[in-house]
């Protein structure tokens, strides 16, 4: 039994916002892949709560075109259903590898991308893949709809700037990010399958001749929430790609990041990733070898 | 607090009253006497509880039985053919030596049963894939993936 105190299934955007609203003991669940696991371990917030359901919302499905272009992604749009979407697969295919090595089939059937960038882990795999991205937040709450940029979005460990009585709609991924761009995912973690990633680098680079016009790295595990490798970008414009560059730029990396030593991995073997990964994935994406 | 739901199970539409805080597996096995659906982890981490919902491999333990409300659900009883006999899968499960204590065996059958639905002739990569939610912890999964291998073979030489 999930110690849950009632449950309510909203059928649209507007009766989910009014029943949060209006219920200050409620809570959104999505999948439930980690709403119904902590409920059930007990966890403080999570206990006797009102469940508002959301995955038979409507206007929360499905991925599409924007009438300017960019993708908008429903935040309760499961993780296979982003991996096997063809608006994903043509544009952005480093989301569709990153929610791909997310759990097992089983996980990824319910969990949803939404739910993955709400919950407010670092290690969340999309989420870096989203801030290489600039992907955008929208959110429906008692105020009307706003939209935030997903760097503000995320406040700290497991805090998100959404209030309890918002709910998250979309994604948004603007075309000027995304078009002309490539990018590329590596999750580094112990098995394959069923595994929280131990360091996640997301890069998005777009070259100009033979040079790098723009170059995006985001890291999860990287720091308390999803870092962008800021200072990095900015040196690597302009830059040829070189064995050198590459260094030089996977050096730079280490000046946004924070890792830390934890069961999985220690800070040493951490930083080495933020080093190393992002001159993989720059060159998985340019179509060279691992 | 009860609801009213209404969902078919294994070919038979049925309607429930099930307590808002039970599980898809509480559900299945308490109410339903399913019992051929597996409690592991509780935490969707194993697989033993997995249920095909609408063609899908889920985790039954962290789906809510509210939840299953016009949905169709399968479950390795209706896997197995109406006249008790196994399905190929199955059969191969057997005939490949690919169970020890067979607790984990109904999750992998039923993933098993959605992969090859999906992909019908899977490659070795993809099966493991297809099959990565659930673990076995007596054995290796080696008789697993070729028992599965062997289904889509079959199954692609009767066409």
């Amino acid at each position: 039994m999930y110690q849950i105190n009632g449950y309510f299934e909203a059928s649209t955007i507007k009766e989910a916002v009014d029943y949060l609203k209006e219920n200050e003991n409620s809570q959104i669940i999505a999948g439930g892949s980690d709403v119904l696991i902590k409920t059930r371990e007990r966890k403080s917030g999570y206990v006797d709560k009102d469940l508002v359901g959301i995955m038979r919302i409507t206007e929360l499905h499905g991925i599409s075109y924007d009438e300017s272009g960019n993708i908008l992604i429903g935040s309760t749009a499961t993780f296979t259903e982003v991996e096997k979407n063809e608006i994903i697969l043509k544009n952005i295919s480093s989301l569709s590898t990153a929610v791909g090595s997310i759990g097992g089939p089983q996980i990824r059937n319910i969990g949803t991308i939404g739910g993955n960038v709400a919950n407010g882990a670092t290690s969340a795999d999309s989420a870096s893949s989203l801030f290489a991205m600039d992907a955008i937040i929208l959110i429906e709450g008692p105020a009307g709809k706003r939209e935030i940029p997903i760097k503000e979005f995320y406040l700290g460990p497991g805090k998100v700037a959404l209030n309890r009585d918002e709910l998250m709609t979309h994604i948004k991924i603007e075309k000027k990010n995304f078009e002309g761009y490539k990018g590329h995912y590596i999750k580094f973690s112990q098995r394959k399958a069923m595994d929280i990633a131990t360091l996640g680098c997301s890069i998005m680079v777009k070259m100009d001749g033979n040079k790098i016009g723009d170059l995006k790295i985001a890291y999860g595990v990287a720091g308390p929430t999803p870092i962008r490798a800021t200072e990095a970008e900015l040196m690597a414009k302009g830059m040829e790609i070189t064995t050198e560059n590459l260094d030089k730029i996977g050096e730079k990396c280490l000046e946004n990041a924070s890792a830390r030593d934890s069961w999985r991995a220690s800070k040493a073997f951490r930083q080495q990733l933020i080093r190393e990964l992002p001159k993989r994935a720059i060159k998985i994406a340019l179509g060279g070898g691992e | 607090m009860l609801k009213t739901i209404n969902c078919k199970i294994n070919g038979r539409d049925m309607e429930l009253q099930v307590d808002i805080r039970e599980s898809l597996l509480d559900m299945l096995r308490d109410r339903l006497h399913l019992t051929g659906t597996k409690q592991g982890c509780g935490v969707g981490e194993c697989g033993a509880c997995a249920v095909l919902i609408d063609g899908q491999t889920l985790d039954s333990c962290i789906y809510m039985a509210v939840w299953a409300d016009g949905k169709e659900i399968v479950t390795i009883e209706g896997i197995t053919n109406d006249d008790g006999s196994l399905s190929d899968i199955q059969h191969n499960f057997v005939d490949k030596g690919a169970i020890q204590c067979g607790f984990c065996t109904p999750g992998f059958v039923v993933s098993a049963t959605a992969l090859l639905e999906e992909k019908p002739n899977p490659t070795k990569a993809e099966i493991r894939r297809g099959l990565s939610g659930n673990l076995c912890r007596c054995t290796g999964y080696t008789k697993i993936l070729d028992a599965v291998e062997s289904t889509a073979e079959q199954r692609g030489n009767k066409k």
